[in-house]
């Protein structure tokens, strides 16, 4: 098996009509998933929607009902050995096994026949990565969520793996444990190029991990693609809804020049970098977090920005920590993300009119026909 | 009261002095728990451990059927491996009846249904996304089985030594099977109904402090495991 040409130490791996059935019901039906070599790409979902199926298929874990998995372009099946020795995965709870740490981490060298003294030195290594030096003597059942999770981490990693697979490895632990880890992890994969297929329902988690992601729904792929390509521009409702912002407008391009693009989205015109001819039909997408607002009579301080405009406040949801607000700008809706000490700052309510400022460089396209 | 004291005091001599004959009876003892034990562990526990960790078809009618023959009494399965063995039984032939062998195989039959019970109580409790983390990181089919009978480990013992338990101490079919005779099928079991019925209470007593030994031994070892393993057992 030749390492991918790209250079990285991962393998790619692609998944070509794969369908799951349990029973009667089919679990998953994608028609192709690529995962370049040395890339993350997440898996998003909500539960239920056959992500865990899908990476137990492409970690070849489990069969699947129809299609075929490949790896550097190379049919692999569940019992091929050699390509399984290539995987290595870590699950959201952490299934440590009875015995100390580095018993643990060890347990797939020791399958692998590794002598006892160059194990050792591994487990030594991949503990000192995931930040757990010297724990190698403890009961890994006495260990806190975040140091299991980060020894499940290191039982995959100390195998070298060219595929590294991860089912929610952070879903269970707290905020702040959660975003160091996610750091960390990202911080691993990158220093040792493998290729991951990371899943997760938050997709914060996915932003902050992946280069690129999927999202199902119901197990299909309804949604692929850079994470801010994917995130900027959900392709449809239901994709924008999973993803907390509103569904992308439709707009004819009116005008070009400077590196600017006007969108006419059927009220407002939207500037966009992007390149696309006049009268194009196009798609036009913004992240919430890149929406700001100001009170309506505020003096908007001096910016860059080039999208100016005034709305109304269409509606208003307390998701967490932040408000997700609805702006209706005459026609056209986006959403934007607001601190509760903003919202009751300016006294924001549905009704309200305000300022809605956000960059050209913010706002993501795509052609349509 | 006369009785016991007398009883006690033969009982502290023979277990002190020994003699061939107790020797004999010790001996027959284990062999057949032993033999019985290791066939129960061999047939009994890989059946265990596909009742508690695969679901197939039919599975619920085998744990049904294990539950009810752990709970066959011994005699009752004395009597079938007595007519199985017998002159005119199927496996006449072979000429086993009244022979330790037969009594092994009788014992096997109770140590069994034991064994593959608990095993598959001990397995059924292990997380089966276990064995889905193990095959990640490499494990074949039968290495995963290996892993979670380690994690079940604790109940795999208890399995192990209840099993044994039930054959040194049974009675019924022994006594059936291998028919109490003397330097050959006599067991501490048989040996002590023998004793009593023969008036020799001191006798009876000795063999049922052995045999009590005997048992305390096994339960020590596996309160000890327990112990000297505890910091790795979940909570």
């Amino acid at each position: 098996m030749s390492v991918s040409d790209s250079g990285a130490n991962g393998l790619a791996l692609s998944g070509v009509g794969i369908r799951k059935v349990y029973g009667k019901k089919t679990v998953v039906d994608i028609e192709r998933i690529d995962i370049a070599a040395g890339e993350t790409l997440a898996l998003l979902g909500p539960s239920g929607s056959g992500k865990s199926t899908l990476l137990s298929i492409m970690g070849l874990l489990e069969p699947p009902t129809e299609g075929q998995v490949l790896m550097d372009g190379r049919a692999v099946s569940h019992k091929d050995k050699s390509a399984r020795s290539h995987m290595a995965a870590a699950f959201q709870h952490p299934y440590l096994f009875k015995g100390t740490v580095a018993d643990n981490v060890a347990y797939g060298m020791r399958l692998r026949r590794v002598p006892a003294k160059t194990r050792r030195a591994a487990v030594t290594d991949a503990l000192a990565q995931v930040g757990l030096e010297g724990m190698e003597g403890r009961s890994a059942l006495t260990l806190s969520g975040g140091e299991a999770q980060r020894v499940a981490l290191a039982r995959a990693l100390v195998l070298k793996p060219r595929v590294l697979l991860l089912d929610e490895p952070l879903s269970s632990l707290d905020p702040l444990i959660k975003g160091q880890l996610a750091q960390d992890f990202a911080r691993i994969f990158r220093e040792h190029g493998m290729t991951t297929l990371y899943v997760t329902h938050d997709q914060n988690e996915a932003m902050a991990i992946a280069d690129r992601m999927v999202i199902l729904r119901d197990g299909q792929a309804v949604a692929a693609g850079g994470v801010d390509d994917v995130t900027g521009l959900p392709p449809d409702v239901w994709t924008a809804s999973f993803l907390g912002s509103e569904p992308p407008l439709e707009g004819t391009v009116v005008s070009t020049g400077d590196g600017v693009t006007g969108v006419d989205v059927g009220g407002p015109v939207v500037e966009t970098v992007a390149d696309h001819p006049l009268g194009a039909r196009v798609l036009v997408g913004v992240r919430p977090e890149d929406v700001l607002i100001f009170d309506a009579s505020a003096d908007i301080p001096q910016s860059t920005a080039r999208n100016q405009y005034v709305g109304t406040v269409a509606d208003v949801q307390l998701w967490g920590v932040m408000y997700h607000m609805v702006l209706d700008l005459g026609g056209a809706r986006i959403a934007s993300r607001v601190s509760r000490a903003s919202v009751r700052e300016m006294g924001l309510a549905v009704g309200s009119r305000v300022q809605v400022v956000f960059k050209a460089t913010a706002v993501r396209t795509r052609r349509l026909g | 009261m006369n009785v016991f004291v007398e009883a006690v005091v033969t009982a502290a001599r023979l277990t002190l002095e020994g003699s061939p004959a107790l020797w004999g009876v010790i001996a027959v003892t284990f062999e057949v728990a032993i033999v019985s034990t290791v066939a129960g562990i061999v047939l009994g526990a890989p059946m265990g451990f596909l009742m508690g960790a695969s679901r197939f078809r039919g599975r619920r009618v085998l744990v049904a059927l294990t539950n009810t023959a752990m709970g066959i009494p011994p005699v009752v399965i004395g009597l079938i491996v007595m007519m199985v063995l017998s002159r005119k039984g199927p496996l006449g032939f072979m000429g086993l009846l009244y022979s330790v062998d037969a009594m092994s195989i009788a014992q096997t039959l109770i140590s069994t249904p034991i064994i593959a019970g608990l095993v598959s109580a001990a397995v059924a409790s292990v997380p089966g996304k276990l064995r889905l983390q193990a095959r990640s990181l490499g494990a074949s089919r039968v290495q995963e089985a290996l892993l979670v009978l380690k994690e079940a480990r604790l109940g795999v013992l208890a399995a192990i030594a209840s099993g044994f338990g039930a054959v040194v101490r049974g009675v019924g079919a022994v006594m059936m099977v291998g028919g109490n005779i003397e330097g050959k099928t006599r067991v501490l079991t048989t040996a002590i109904v023998q004793e009593s019925r023969m008036g020799n209470f001191g006798m009876a007593l000795a063999l049922g402090l052995l045999l009590m030994a005997i048992t305390f031994a096994m339960n020590g070892f596996l309160t000890w495991y327990q112990h000297s393993n505890e910091r790795y057992e979940r909570g």
